[in-house]
């Protein structure tokens, strides 16, 4: 059943990235890590929908948040991230999925692991650990292009990163901030071996980013201990090509 | 009424009636998958037909590349919304690996290497509908679409078409494979748009 949702609030993440609160009243609630099927339809009702993931924790407030990343050739992310006003609506549907979720219920160790956008689902998991007061200890594993295309940026930088609650460990594959340790490139085993938890400790992984990135960052997860059933993946785009 | 929103018009890519409710066109290959993609070493493969007691047939790689296949040429509908249209496959027929089994299944498991399942009526595999795919665009089929093999049934949402699939188990009872039990529709047709649980 689709849901009216109204636009009540609007902010850009990144030049390219946007976060859209929206007011949905008759929002049944979420865990984190779902998604949700959004609908925008024209005047001569022409309509497109796409799935967009959940950023903001599970709450009773009927409002949830999505951070929607621009797709130059996109249908419907130009029309969200440029267009779309407060006081906009438009329909949603959801929440969806069952498997790539995260709830407070959960005692065992957490990795997450982010290729760019795909730290969307991630966030809403980093926010509900802390708004269900659960001690339970993450660490965000965060590759992205460059430091001015980080979401969520302030917000990450504001949380405790005292090594045994939450730890958050950037991999920026093109260009680093001025004196960082590691020359710009994508996530290996050393990274890995650094910034998650050693496979001893028994985490659930959680990886979700571009299919390449998710491939890449779940081989290392195997390669260096950590056992396939407790990583859980989410992979969006093409693997390009024929392949 | 479906709510209008302001300002949006549509870009309106091809529209074709090849393309179910809610769906759009792409050109790429996207990929869904639960966990890390399993990589199956072809002298490891097997392709098992079993019913709730035993297996009844049983194909490693070698046994199963001589059985007779064929070249597709399919639609496929992912429920994430996107399709792909006119995409080419070989590999064998459900039916040519079922022929001459005597059964009272009305409903078949496909099960998988790394553990996915999904569940299908026999039928829905049965009468040229559905093939253990192992060939895509004219190469051998990569692991993160499923290879070595892959279920085809092109009639259904694409996670019907189980990838990395290692046999099947034939059912007296319906039961729900791995998103049926997260989610998503138990039957999965996309012309009827039944995408989630829920939907009729």
């Amino acid at each position: 059943m689709w849901l009216a949702a109204t636009v009540v609030g609007l902010r850009d993440e990144t030049p390219t990235a946007r976060t859209i609160t929206f007011q949905v009243p008759d929002w049944p609630g979420h865990l984190a890590g779902q998604h949700v099927d959004l609908r925008v339809t024209a005047p001569d009702g022409y309509s497109a929908a796409r799935s967009y993931s959940i950023a903001s924790a599970p709450g009773s407030s009927g409002r949830i948040e999505l951070t929607v990343e621009r797709l130059e050739n996109g249908e419907v992310s130009p029309y969200l991230t440029q267009e779309l006003a407060i006081g906009d609506r438009l329909e949603v549907r959801g929440p969806i999925g069952g498997w790539f979720i995260w709830g407070p219920e959960q005692t065992e160790r957490v990795q997450l692991i982010a290729g760019g956008s795909g730290v969307v689902p991630l966030m809403a998991m980093i926010r509900s650990r802390i708004s269900a007061g659960s001690k339970v200890p993450f660490r965000l594993l965060y590759s992205v292009r460059e430091p001015q295309l980080v979401f969520y940026k302030e917000e990450l930088k504001a949380l405790p990163d005292d090594q045994q609650g939450f730890s958050v460990t950037y991999a920026y594959t093109r260009r680093v901030p001025i004196g960082w340790p590691r020359p710009p490139g994508r996530i290996d085993a050393a990274l890995v071996g650094s910034g998650a938890w050693p496979p001893a400790f028994a985490p659930t992984c959680y990886v979700c980013g571009p299919t390449s990135f998710v491939e890449e960052a779940t081989s290392l997860l195997s390669a260096s201990g950590h056992d396939r059933l407790r990583i859980r993946t989410e992979r969006f785009g093409s693997t390009g090509g024929r392949k | 009424m479906d709510i209008v929103s302001r300002g949006f018009f549509g870009k309106r890519g091809k529209q074709t009636a090849k393309l179910p409710p809610g769906q759009y066109l792409t050109t790429d290959f996207p990929v869904l998958s639960a966990g890390p993609t399993p990589h199956v070493p072809l002298d490891h493969w097997e392709f098992t037909i079993r019913d709730e007691n035993r297996p009844l047939r049983r194909w490693d790689s070698k046994a199963f590349r001589n059985l007779p296949s064929q070249a597709l040429s399919v639609d496929l509908h992912c429920v994430t919304r996107w399709s792909k249209l006119g995409t080419t496959w070989e590999g064998v027929s459900l039916d040519a690996l079922l022929d001459g089994i005597e059964t009272d299944a009305r409903y078949v498991m496909a099960h998988s290497y790394g553990d996915y399942s999904t569940n299908l009526r026999l039928d829905d595999i049965k009468n040229k509908k559905a093939w253990v795919a192992f060939r895509f665009d004219g190469e051998d089929l990569a692991p993160e679409h499923g290879g070595p093999a892959r279920l085809l049934v092109p009639h259904l949402y694409l996670w019907k078409s189980a990838k990395w699939v290692r046999g099947i188990t034939l059912m007296r009872e319906d039961k729900p494979g791995f998103w049926e039990r997260n989610g998503y529709h138990n039957y999965g047709d996309p012309w009827r748009e039944q995408r989630y649980s829920g939907d009729e």
